[in-house]
């Protein structure tokens, strides 16, 4: 029984970090067509700027303030909105009309770029860091003899919230409508005055701010953050973006459910069937889903219209 | 006076093909102007440079006195400019209603989007039924109905229409033409493409023919309805 508990609270945390990751795949996907291979660079860049902004702040010890932890996060998540803002414009809106493998490549350039940028001694350098605890160590409650501590509450809380925002902005405001609408076809989207470039800069700001909240959380759980061409974080942002496609990329929900079913066979895979697999579950899902349901889990298929 | 629309010797390219080759015309206010000809003769092309959806490699349109050179296409919309495209482009991804109000994207006089909103229904009763109603479900009918409603959403001074016809039954057709005429009679000024050259010639003031990017006739479309020439290549009458 504790057991079984220790692994669903692990499959809520790890599910939320995915949620996170990959609502910024599904979103870049769902207006553009286009996977943003560059967006697991942004999770790395969240959670070093974050540990920058703290060390900078004058939290790198122990004994932070209450207000440490949502004011570095907040900071993180403009600073990723404003790198994600600049790949947009800079590296991608030239080649709008270009053919979809040109994007592709440029994606590649941008994530290569990132991953070695990250490495110089101006900017994160080479060495592996820990991040400065920003929230109490101490556990939260118990469940059946498992402590739960703080930043799996934070985790899980933060990623609720910032899903349902995200779900109304989308399906409730004049923004999320003109987000659907630029999907659909950015040029009639253009011809109703919807301003398209600036739809897809929000849109990249707010993918960007969830990678970073996402990138800051997981530093915050598992402390240390390698160097940001470490395989480790390619690995984190590739499940996020297979949470995607099973969940069904372009699907806001979709993404969300996907990556609680990713990390549900990868915890539940590890725990009860082989610890050294669970990448080959999770893996194995991606393949499975894209034999019998392409689409994904709450994807539609594409209907050529005439 | 200078007419709501002036185009002057309209070139567009598509990589090395030539779509037009030197297109000039006018819309005064108040009328409405089809544009004729078969498939591939430059009408869509012709709308697509109007509403800055391509860039003319020579010529300029100029809408109210002014030039739409280098505009985009959002802001033309905001000049008063709406544009109900081909193939009807409804976002069949959103709701009837969502339809309408990304139509009146721009606009933010809540009293009068409501006003416009109810008149566009009561154009189209059939909209009134289908509101929640995902777009992608409408017939081809219904969807046409949607683009014209949702272009009339924007309240434009011109309403450039592509193609209302296309696909569609002649009953329904014959629906859509009614309304379009009933639009042109409350001031909105139509610029009409057709290839359904006897249904745009009822409805228009003023013809022109379009053939390979170039205008090779132009007049009152009631002479242009009983053009021999035409009515040979464009009517069906032998």
């Amino acid at each position: 029984m504790t057991k079984f508990v220790q692994l669903l609270l692990q499959t809520l945390t790890l599910g939320s970090l995915y949620a996170l990751i990959a609502l910024g795949y599904t979103l870049v996907y769902g207006i553009l067509r286009f996977i943003n291979f560059a967006h697991s660079d942004v999770v790395t860049f969240g959670a070093w700027v974050a540990f920058a902004i703290a060390g900078a702040l004058g939290w790198a010890g122990t004994g932070s303030p209450v207000f440490a932890m949502p004011v570095v996060m907040i900071l993180a998540m403009a600073a990723s909105a404003a790198l994600g803002f600049t790949i947009e414009r800079l590296a991608y809106r030239p080649l709008r009309k270009a053919p979809r493998l040109n994007v592709l490549i440029t994606a590649i350039g941008v994530s290569l770029l990132l991953q070695n940028a990250g490495q110089l001694h101006a900017l994160f350098g080479k060495d592996p860091v820990k991040m400065p605890r920003l929230l109490s160590e101490a556990p939260l409650f118990k469940v059946a003899s498992v402590q739960v501590p703080w930043v799996d509450v934070a985790l899980v809380v933060l990623t609720v919230a910032l899903v349902i925002g995200l779900q109304w902005l989308v399906f409730r405001t004049k923004l999320g409508q003109a987000m659907r609408a630029v999907s659909w076809s950015e040029q009639t989207a253009a011809l109703m005055g919807v301003p398209v470039d600036k739809v897809v800069s929000i849109t990249f700001m707010i993918g960007s701010a969830l990678a970073a909240a996402g990138g800051v959380l997981y530093g915050l759980k598992y402390r240390q953050l390698n160097q940001t061409a470490d395989a480790l974080w390619m690995l984190l942002g590739l499940k996020a973006f297979v949470a995607a496609v099973v969940g069904g990329i372009g699907n806001v929900r979709g993404a969300v459910l996907g990556a609680v079913l990713i990390a549900f066979i990868e915890v539940f895979g590890a725990g009860y069937v082989s610890s050294k697999l669970p990448d080959l579950f999770v893996f194995g899902v991606l393949i499975v889903m894209l034999l019998f349901r392409p689409a994904g889990l709450l994807g539609t298929a594409t209907v050529e219209k005439v | 006076m200078t007419a709501l629309l002036e185009v002057d010797n309209l070139h567009v390219a598509y990589g090395g093909i030539q779509a037009l080759r030197g297109v000039s015309f006018a819309v005064e206010e108040g009328q409405v102007i089809t544009l004729i000809g078969a498939n591939g003769a430059g009408k869509t092309t012709t709308l697509r440079a109007i509403s800055g959806l391509v860039k003319p490699t020579q010529g300029n349109v100029r809408f109210a006195g002014k030039s739409l050179l280098g505009v985009a296409p959002h802001r033309i919309v905001a000049r008063g400019l709406s544009h109900a495209p081909e193939g009807r482009g409804i976002f069949a991804n959103l709701s009837v209603e969502e339809n309408l109000d990304i139509g009146a994207y721009l606009r933010t006089d809540k009293a009068g989007i409501a006003k416009d909103r109810e008149h566009a229904l009561t154009l189209f009763p059939r909209l009134r039924e289908r509101l929640q109603q995902n777009a992608g479900t409408l017939s081809g009918g219904e969807q046409q109905m949607l683009a014209i409603a949702r272009a009339l959403l924007a309240r434009p001074r011109l309403l450039l229409l592509d193609e209302p016809s296309l696909g569609l039954a002649p009953q329904i057709v014959a629906l859509i033409f009614q309304i379009v005429k009933q639009i042109a009679k409350e001031g909105t000024t139509i610029l009409l493409v057709e290839q359904n050259a006897h249904m745009a010639l009822k409805v228009a003031d003023v013809g022109h023919v379009l053939e390979v990017g170039t205008l090779v006739k132009t007049g009152p479309a009631s002479e242009l309805a009983a053009d021999d020439a035409i009515r040979k290549a464009y009517l069906g009458v032998h």
